[in-house]
């Protein structure tokens, strides 16, 4: 469902130019659960930006579910992150002054769905990340972990098929890690195609293909279970 | 979309909340705007119907015309000879311009009028009755103006203006029905002027005044066949310029004088003095809404300043906001939203104090400054001209920050 061919991306600094991809290439199915590992600098956000539609590549083609993404405009592009995909970051990116309940409904206001609809599902999906119980409580209320469950209650809200997350557990303790991973697990259960940078061993450990990312290239795709490697 | 609406007060007001001291400023800039276009267009209205009120206190459109000396040679004529006008020109020129509305003989002298104790010299004019109309001189209830009878019968009956009824009579005392000697001369009073205000006129004030018919007057103070002026009307005020040339071309023609000799006979047209004062008033409202304008301007440019500021504070927001699916059209309306809540709540206190101003002035307790300035309104023209300006203020300051907002790249805003 995702196949990005050939994919550069280039950001002009003025006289320099950075190469943040260069000529990536790769097919994620359906269902698939998915790191990306890399070092500081390798692309890894870079890579992330494009697969989810937040910025487009400056060469080569993206088509998700077979729709040419990289030749979409802002407002298409804005409907198809609605629609199919939902992010998971880093610092969280909630809404401070904002109830877990109104961060979960952001993505359901922009599809348009009806009120009474869009409390039931924010709701509904708070109890799904274990956070029924705070669902009037502002993020400075609530722990990191919480305030990260609240992120992938709001990444869920449209149900969308893919959800990308950036080094997800990067700011978390490692309890609070596990449970993320453990929600990670269960929507890979539910047939949610899932995509995590991280650098965090145990998370890359529950996914069942690895990329490695070099200098903006595909270094590794490993899939386990068989012992397929394909080097570039 | 209620919900939606709901959402975008709660963040204006969270916004606002921020930036307390900035948007007082800004709402008070729009406020202050407000005030000045709607008090400058509103004071300008009321001082142009006082004055336009005045001047038509005389009648409106009408030209008064009189005999005088001709200064070209005309067919052997020499310069220099006196016009005389007399009565039966009036109906002469009825019937020669057939777009004269109305023409009546006046002439007038100062008499004695004298009822019990009280005497007084007053100005007192000979006319035809359809003059009451042209000239504005309305009857009180009661009374009535001179009419065709009274000037076929030569009837001693008078109407005179409320100013001399209080001296003659007492202030608002009933006259009509009574008896005033004229120069000892018992006349009839049968209406007296209702009150009005006229700050142009020829020969006193009308509410000073008194009238008698043309034909009584002839009989009792002329021995002269000559009549001092015309009061004259055209059907449309359009053809004013046209009837003066007729009047000289058929005058010229009866007592043979050069139509282009302007100097034969003195003429005012009223009309004139109206025209001016139409431009004069149209240039004055277009001075004050453009101060007005102004006012609001630097309004519009202190909320667009803080609209920036709101956008650069919440670029992280607008990050996340487009990263869920909100598209450039979304954070588009929202801060154009914004703006017009700023805007509109600074329109709803401008309005409001305008309004208050309006009324405190209006009030009877400013009485003496209605008289030279008149009295302010708020009418749908100029609530209509600030509430334009204001939409067009609003969208002015809004586009540009909106659109930067719209324009914001995600993965760049959602950098930390
Ligand atoms: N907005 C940007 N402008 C310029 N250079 C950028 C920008 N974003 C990323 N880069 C550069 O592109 C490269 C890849 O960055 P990134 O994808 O963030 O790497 P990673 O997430 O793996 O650390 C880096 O060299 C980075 O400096
Ligand atoms: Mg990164």
């Amino acid at each position: 469902m995702i196949v990005l061919e050939n994919v550069g991306k280039q950001y002009d600094m003025g006289a320099i130019k950075v190469l943040a991809l260069d000529g990536v290439s790769l097919e994620i199915g359906a269902g698939e659960m998915l790191a990306v590992l890399g070092p500081s600098g390798s692309g890894k956000s870079t890579l992330m930006n494009l697969l989810g539609c937040l910025d487009t590549p400056s060469s080569g083609s993206y088509r998700l579910d077979g729709e040419l993404v990289s030749e979409m405009n802002r407002t298409q592009l804005a409907a198809v992150r609605n629609r199919k995909i939902g992010f998971v970051f880093q610092n969280f990116n909630l809404l401070g002054y904002a109830t877990a309940q109104e961060n979960v409904e952001l993505p359901l206001i922009y599809a348009r769905t009806p009120t009474v609809e869009r409390r039931r599902r924010a709701i509904e999906m708070l109890e799904l990340v274990g956070l029924g119980d705070r669902v009037k409580h502002r993020p400075a209320e609530l722990s990191g972990g919480q305030r990260q469950r609240v992120a992938m209650a709001r990444a869920l809200a449209n149900d969308p098929d893919i959800i990308l997350a950036d080094e997800p557990t990067g700011n978390l303790d490692s309890k609070s890690g596990e449970e993320i991973v453990a929600l990670f697990e269960n929507l890979h259960k539910r047939g949610k195609t899932l995509i995590v940078v991280t650098h965090d061993k145990n998370v890359a450990g529950h996914c069942k293909r690895v990329i490695t990312l070099l200098d903006g290239r595909i270094d590794t795709d490993i899939r386990k279970g068989d012992s397929n490697r394909a080097a570039r | 979309m209620i919900a939606y609406f709901f959402q975008l007060i709660g963040q204006f007001v969270q916004d606002m909340r921020r930036q307390k001291l900035r948007t007082f400023f800004t709402v008070f800039g729009i406020t202050w705007g407000t005030v000045a276009v709607i008090l400058l267009l509103g004071f300008g209205q009321g001082l142009e119907k006082e004055v336009m009120k005045g001047m038509r206190g005389m009648g409106s459109n009408i030209v008064i015309f009189g005999g005088r000396r001709t200064t070209k040679a005309f067919r052997g004529l020499g310069k220099g000879r006196w016009i005389g006008l007399r009565e039966d020109d009036a109906n002469l020129l009825r019937e020669r311009i057939p777009y004269m509305d109305f023409i009546s003989p006046e002439n007038n002298r100062q008499v004695h009028l004298t009822r019990g104790r009280n005497k007084r010299m007053v100005n007192v004019a000979g006319i035809y009755p359809g003059y009451g109309p042209v000239r504005n001189l309305w009857p009180a209830a009661g009374g009535r103006f001179l009419n065709e009878p009274d000037s076929k019968m030569k009837r001693r009956v008078v109407f005179i203006g409320d100013e001399l009824r209080d001296q003659l009579f007492g202030e608002g005392s009933d006259a009509v029905g009574k008896i005033i000697l004229m120069n000892s001369i018992p006349f009839k009073v049968v209406g007296v002027m209702i009150e009005k205000t006229q700050n142009s006129a020829y020969m006193g004030r009308d509410r000073g005044s008194a009238f008698i018919p043309f034909s009584t007057y002839s009989e009792i103070f002329s021995g002269r066949i000559y009549v001092n002026r015309f009061i004259c009307r055209a059907k449309r005020a359009v053809d004013t310029p046209r009837m003066r040339k007729e009047i000289y071309s058929v005058l010229g023609r009866k007592y043979k004088f050069d139509p282009t000799d302007e100097q034969a006979l003195w003429m005012w047209d009223t009309t004139e003095g109206q025209q001016f004062f139409f431009y004069f008033f149209l240039g004055f409202q277009i001075f004050m809404g453009i101060g007005g304008l102004l006012t609001l301007l630097v309004g519009g440019i202190g909320v667009a300043n803080i609209m920036y500021v709101v956008v650069r504070e919440r670029r992280k927001e607008i990050g996340i906001k487009t990263a869920l699916g909100a598209t450039p059209n979304t954070i588009l309306l929202q801060f154009m939203t914004e703006t017009f809540f700023i805007v509109a709540i600074g329109a709803v206190s401008g309005f409001a104090i305008s309004y208050g101003v309006v009324s405190i002035v209006q009030s009877p307790l400013f009485e003496n400054i209605h008289e030279y300035v008149g009295k302010p309104e708020i009418n749908p023209l100029v609530a209509s001209c600030a509430l334009i300006t204001l939409g067009l203020v609003g969208f002015a300051a809004g586009w540009a920050p909106a659109r930067r907002a719209a324009s914001t790249d995600p993965v760049q805003a959602l950098e930390f």
